[in-house]
């Protein structure tokens, strides 16, 4: 039996992971990328934590995480799209409009 | 070190080596299979942890459904690299290793205070957890109304992408963002 | 049954505000019918509360309709009290308050503000029944300033005609200020009541009084005068009598059912009311059968010598009046309110008659265009063959106020004397037997001027064309007069010798109210003194009649200055207006002129603060503003505006990412502090 701890620490490194690609990457779908990361890592902890405890709760809302994701990828991309179209880029740096 | 335990670190390995893939690689098309690596990789830690079910919807919604949408997009696009790769926030980066490091650290010291590093009750082994039968028993009983609700949100996404992305006819341009005036 | 007292308020106040709000889309007939039908269901509504009453074993009902105010221990409800002595008035007033409804009908026909009227006079009714169906102090007092305000404009109501086209809105103005006098006692009194019980609820107030008895006689005399004083107002006694004879201004309607019946016996109403009290205070007993005997006597001098038909009949309610506080004060509640309920009837049989009278001439005057003055008795006369059924009333009416036998006025008028007789001679106080000698003075000149009035009004030569044409009123008109002089003829069995059937009646509301067993002597001496001075009364002005209009009075000839005297109402108006109203106006010229306009204004305002201002002004704008506040404010606008240049707007990067970090920073700033705060 993997300790839970173990799986708290991946998960913790991977969610870090996902926020230094948010932070660092320009192109707007590794950003994307990078966020499908960190809800992956969150998923990896809800679960971890709904065996510790010996219910389904956990699970559960993993499963609500992933339809949330599924919803927020179909928009997002949708949102690059339309960019893409006006800016001919999908460079984030490109959209700063509100530079004061 | 038992089996179990290497199996695990080895699968760890994995996971952030294909992780910092995605993170490092400049072309988009790699950033998406390293992804498609990591989440495959995740839904064995699913498995492991007695969630057969979610590790089956990891796959195929995920790995195969969402990923597959990327390198749709990323391919439609032809945006797999960035034209002018230059930096212009020459301190952002820096500074977001340090925060993140900060961010590690506080997880790791939270981690490591909690108690849970001896192996809980194996529930895992039983029959029952996280079986679809059990999952679903829970989801139709206790969780309906989240449910439901959830349906609704797939529904606006679907109004909102069509919405977004469907072309003005006569003016040729997406309804969704109107044309940059200086572009 | 009882229960359904409150809608003795509602009905006639729903027909003022039916009459107020939708008159407009009605005609005359509609607004009669609700005005007299809100009048009339109080009526029926009084009548039923009385059989309820009886039915009840005269137990004293208290309705609450609801709470008024209630702060810390000052409780006051409205609250609304049947025992007999309301119900008395209650029936009083709607009763004849209808019959009065009924004849105005036909009295104000064609009046431009024939509404308006009906609904002053169905608020009148509502304020009238609020003041008689009380049942505390300062719900009394609402009523007794409704009937007030009821009362100012219905005296003006012609607001446009009389002297100078301001005459009537002066008689009304008159009216109000000389009753606030009276008021002002009230108040003062009704404060007293309750610094002392703490409560103005009648019960409280008279269980304080009778309780307390002799250690609080000194507080009893106070408050007793004090209310002497509001009863003087209201009822026109001395001194506050003078706005009663210029209230006929008013539609005759009103002088008969405010100015005679009903409003201006509320006086002797709240003294009957608040009997215990009196009881404890003889001083004050004697001042109210005092001013209450002389102004009977006053106020009968005067009506012998008047010239208006409307006025001779206010000097004598002014005198009749009188006879019902004398009686009160003397301790015959139930012969006051014997004789309350019988002038009643009779002056307000009187005052319509005359309405008919004057009405009559006023039609005759536009047929001859004889715009002679229809109110002057001198331009009537013969008008019996004319006006027959009138002529019939009005005589019932003027017997009965003399105290002919046995018409109401003499029983009732009878009782009064034996009151009066009975403490003056029988106890042997002395102010009984000037109160006795005042009022018998009284009656005889009663009997003397309505002889007068009769014979110069109805008999001889007419003495104006408007009067040869004078012609009989429709039967809206004489019906209720009619009505009224069976009532008059009759009224007197409420009360006959042996049953005392009133007496028994209001014993039940308190046990100081008990009738007084019949006095033969005393009602023969009367009896012959009324019946002399109706013969000398023909002597004078039957055998010798006015030769015509601008004829002098008969008796002139013989009193002289003492008729001119007289006539001129013993120069009390003239009185005051040298003693109070002239300190009164130099008081207040000298507070307008030397004190407000030069004082105040010129010097005060003008000199010292509207200079100082213009000083104080040219610093705080010039050095003050200009100096310091404004650039004060002009330096911390710059140094925002380079703040925001410098350090603000490169913050501003435009990046989605760099905003990103900023959340980022954020996240690690909260864990930062969660974990010093936490001490982890």
């Amino acid at each position: 039996m993997i300790p839970t701890t173990y799986y708290l620490a991946l998960s913790a490194i991977l969610f870090s992971i996902g926020v230094i690609g948010v932070l660092v990457r320009r192109n707007a779908i590794v950003i994307f990328m990078s966020i499908e990361l960190m809800l992956n890592s969150a998923n990896l902890a809800f679960v971890a934590f709904a065996r510790e405890f010996g219910t389904l709760d956990g699970q559960l809302m993993v499963f609500f995480v992933m339809t949330v994701a599924a919803a927020e990828v179909a928009v997002g991309l949708a949102l690059i799209v339309a960019i893409f179209r006006s800016k001919a880029s999908i460079d984030v740096d490109a959209v700063n409009l509100l530079k004061g | 070190m038992t089996a179990e335990l290497i199996i695990f670190v080895l699968l760890a390995v994995i996971a952030v080596a294909a992780a910092l893939g995605m993170l490092l690689s400049s072309n988009a098309i790699y950033s998406a299979l390293f992804l498609v690596v990591n989440f495959g990789v995740v839904a064995t830690f699913y498995l492991l942890l007695g969630a057969p079910f979610i590790a089956m919807v990891q796959v195929t919604v995920y790995a195969g459904a969402i990923m597959v949408l990327f390198l749709f997009v990323i391919m439609l696009l032809g945006a797999e690299r960035l034209r002018h790769p230059n930096q212009v926030l020459s301190w952002q980066q820096p500074l977001a290793v340090v925060l993140v490091m900060a961010l590690l650290g506080f997880a790791g010291y939270v981690v490591s205070m909690q108690g849970l590093a001896s192996p809980p009750v194996d529930v895992a082994n039983t029959v029952s957890y996280g079986s679809p039968a059990a999952i679903g028993e829970l989801l139709f009983r206790e969780y309906l109304f989240p449910f439901e609700a959830t349906s609704l949100l797939l529904l606006s996404a679907m109004v909102g992408v069509v919405v977004l992305t469907a072309v003005d006819a006569r003016r040729g341009v997406s309804r969704g963002v109107s044309r940059d005036r200086r572009s | 049954m009882l229960e359904i007292l409150p809608l003795i308020l509602v009905f006639p106040l729903a027909g003022m505000l039916l009459n107020a709000v939708f008159s407009r889309w009605m005609d005359e007939t509609w607004i009669a019918i609700f005005a007299c039908g809100a009048s009339g269901t109080a009526f029926v509504i009084a009548i039923l509360q009385a059989i309820a009453l009886s039915g009840n074993h005269f137990h004293v009902e208290t309705v609450l309709i609801a709470d008024w105010i209630t702060i810390g221990n000052l409780h006051l409800p409205w609250q609304m009290r049947v025992d007999t002595l309301s119900l008395t008035m209650m029936m009083l007033v709607t009763g004849v308050g209808t019959l009065i409804h009924i004849y105005a009908v036909g009295y104000m026909r064609g009046d431009p503000r024939f509404a308006r009227f009906f609904i002053y006079l169905n608020l009148f009714i509502t304020m009238m029944l609020v003041l008689v169906a009380a049942d505390n102090y300062l719900m009394l007092f609402v009523g007794w300033e409704g009937v007030g305000l009821c009362s100012y404009l219905l005296i003006g109501f012609w607001y446009d005609k009389g002297d100078n086209g301001v005459g009537n809105a002066r008689a009304g103005r008159k009216a109000f200020v000389v009753n606030r006098v009276g008021d002002m006692g009230f108040l003062i009194a009704m404060f007293l009541m309750f610094g002392a019980v703490g409560s103005l609820n009648f019960d409280d107030v008279l269980y304080f009084f009778e309780h307390n008895g002799v250690e609080v006689a000194g507080l009893a005399t106070v408050v007793t005068l004090l209310l002497l004083v509001g009863a003087v107002g209201k009822s026109a006694q001395i001194p506050l009598f003078v706005w009663l004879p210029d209230a006929m201004a008013g539609p005759t309607p009103v002088s008969a059912l405010i100015h005679a019946a009903t409003m201006v016996t509320a006086g002797i109403y709240i003294i009957a009311r608040s009997a215990p009290i009196f009881a404890l205070a003889p001083v004050s007993q004697t001042t109210v059968a005092l001013v209450g005997a002389s102004t009977a006597f006053m106020a009968g001098t005067i009506a012998v010598t008047q010239w208006d038909i409307k006025r001779v009949l206010a000097y004598s309610t002014i005198s009749q009046l009188g006879f019902m506080v004398a009686a009160v004060g003397l301790g015959g509640y139930v012969a006051g309110m014997f004789h309350l309920i019988t002038h009643a009837f009779f002056k307000a049989l009187l005052f319509l008659a005359a309405g008919s009278v004057i009405h009559g001439v006023e039609h005759g005057g536009h047929h001859t265009h004889d715009h002679c003055d229809a109110q002057d008795m001198r331009n009537m006369g013969g008008l019996r063959h004319r006006m027959r059924i009138t002529f019939w009333v009005y005589l019932v009416g003027a017997v009965s106020l003399a105290g002919v036998f046995p018409f109401s006025g003499f029983w009732s008028k009878d009782e009064i004397l034996a009151d009066a007789w009975n403490v003056g001679v029988v106890q042997g106080h002395w102010h009984g037997v000037a109160v006795y000698v005042l009022l018998v003075l009284a009656a005889i000149l009663t009997a003397f001027y309505m002889t007068r009035q009769i014979v110069m009004v109805f008999f001889g030569e007419p003495r104006s064309s408007a009067a040869e044409q004078a012609i009989e009123n429709p039967p809206v008109m004489t019906t209720p007069l009619i009505v009224l002089a069976v009532l008059s003829v009759v009224g007197g069995a409420l009360n006959l010798p042996g049953w005392h059937t009133l007496g028994h009646w209001l014993e039940h509301t308190h046990h100081f109210f008990h009738g007084l067993d019949f006095n033969l002597g005393v009602a023969l001496g009367s009896t012959v003194f009324a019946l002399l001075s109706i013969w000398i009364g023909t002597l004078v002005y039957y055998r010798r009649p006015l030769e015509n209009a601008t004829a002098p009075d008969q008796l002139e000839g013989v009193l002289g200055p003492v008729f001119r005297f007289l006539y001129c109402k013993w120069h009390v108006d003239e009185l005051y207006s040298k003693t109070i109203m002239a300190l009164y106006e130099w008081k207040a010229r000298f507070l307008a002129f030397q004190v407000d306009w030069y004082f105040w204004h010129d010097f005060v305002h003008e000199q010292l603060i509207a200079s100082a201002f213009r000083g104080v002004t040219v610093v705080l704008s010039g050095p003050v503003d200009k100096g310091v506040i404004n650039p004060f404010f002009d330096g911390m606008a710059q140094l925002v505006r380079t703040f925001a240049t410098r350090v603000l707007r490169p913050l501003q990067t435009g990046y989605v990412r760099n905003y990103a970090l900023g959340v980022m920073l954020g996240v690690i700033i909260v864990l930062g502090m969660i974990f010093v705060n936490e001490g982890m």
